[in-house]
């Protein structure tokens, strides 16, 4: 599948989604049409490998999810973003369709305290479990301490 | 004590000026400031046990028993930096120079330091790499874990001060906020020539070890 055949079959299927870019394709999405999108991805596009997710703390305009999905036999490869919006924390999970999505889930919440719904084991994954706050936060104070040790 | 000028009355004297010695300017430093506050001193326990306190200081007592304890104590202290065993415990990547250190091209074998895979058997313990605050009981565990007497060598710039992340939101800023350190080797890595100057520099702490735990920096002429 080429990249002008992804980008007809997205445009037909999800008429608001933003796509730019050549490789990868960046689609920006709007929060309700995350999980059906990422569906949309795996069965139709072939996108069968979870690459990453993550999230990128714009202050005021609120937390945008990012997630990178590709299909490795065709050569395709979807950067998938969307905004939460100001004050917003919850997000559609992707691990009923990518497996793969669980850890990066975690770590998603650990570090940006997103709460992924449908996910099915929402822990802290790298800090401890009895951390304060969220520290890639733009909110999280640099040399916060943490009695005993700093 | 003054100079008498020469050719002048005995009694005239130019005095030397007292020279104004500034302020360290350490001092007014805050991050040093800091670990002037917050960094880990020596126990007070940390000495020889009661026991061999007062049989030494009943030995010193006698007329010429001196002679005894220093004695002892210099063979006591030549035993210990003879056999310095390190514990097998690295962080992260000044690990891989301090491996190389306990190799065959650096051979620290000859200085009597055997890497030791248990805390039980070592004496000293090459804190190598960034102290996480997950980690760091951890590290005070393995340290408790030591038979005294026990040294500690913070090793690279992480270790002595949290180094590039020192304002992370996860690194204990120096280890010698967990346990107390004798010799810090800075670099980022350290190179095993480095650590290897650190490791004779701790020998010659442990030589200089006094029975009142004291660990200042080695100078015959004290005691």
């Amino acid at each position: 599948m080429t990249r002008e055949q992804a980008t007809t079959l997205i445009g037909e299927r999800f008429g608001v989604a933003q796509v730019e870019g050549e490789s990868p394709l960046v689609v920006t999405l709007p929060v309700d049409q995350w999980a059906s999108f990422a569906r949309f991805a795996k069965e139709t596009l072939g996108c069968r490998f979870f690459s990453f997710s993550t999230a990128v703390d714009w202050k005021e305009q609120g937390l945008e999810v990012v997630a990178k999905v590709d299909n490795l036999d065709e050569r395709l490869s979807l950067l998938m973003k969307t905004k939460l919006g100001a004050g917003v924390t919850t997000c559609p999970s992707l691990v009923p369709i990518y497996r793969g999505a669980n850890w990066m889930e975690r770590e998603c919440y650990d570090m940006f305290g997103i709460r992924f719904e449908g996910h099915p084991d929402l822990r802290r994954i790298l800090l401890s479990e009895d951390w304060e706050g969220h520290p890639l936060l733009k909110s999280y104070a640099v040399d916060t301490p943490h009695p005993p040790y700093r | 004590m003054g100079l008498c000028v020469p050719g002048a009355h005995p009694r005239v004297e130019i005095k030397p000026p007292i020279p104004i010695i500034p302020a360290p300017i350490w001092k007014n430093i805050k991050d040093l400031q800091e670990w002037e506050q917050l960094h880990q001193k020596r126990p007070e326990g940390d000495k020889h046990s009661a026991a061999f306190e007062s049989i030494t200081e009943g030995i010193h007592s006698f007329p010429g028993g001196f002679v005894v304890t220093t004695l002892a104590d210099a063979f006591f202290n030549w035993a210990r930096k003879s056999s310095v065993w390190p514990v097998t415990f690295g962080l992260a990547c000044c690990a891989i120079e301090m491996m190389a250190t306990f190799a065959s091209r650096f051979d620290v074998e000859r200085l009597g330091m055997v890497p030791w895979a248990s805390p039980r058997h070592s004496d000293l313990m090459v804190v190598s790499g960034t102290v996480t605050i997950k980690m760091a009981p951890m590290l005070e565990r393995i340290y408790a874990q030591m038979p005294d007497p026990k040294w500690a060598v913070s090793m690279g710039s992480c270790a002595n001060s949290g180094g590039p992340f020192r304002h992370g939101y996860h690194v204990v800023k120096g280890v010698d906020r967990v346990i107390p350190v004798d010799v810090y080797v800075p670099g980022c890595p350290p190179p095993p020539e480095s650590l290897l100057n650190g490791l004779l520099l701790l020998q010659e702490q442990i030589a200089h070890f006094r029975r009142t735990g004291e660990r200042a920096a080695p100078n015959p002429k004290v005691d």
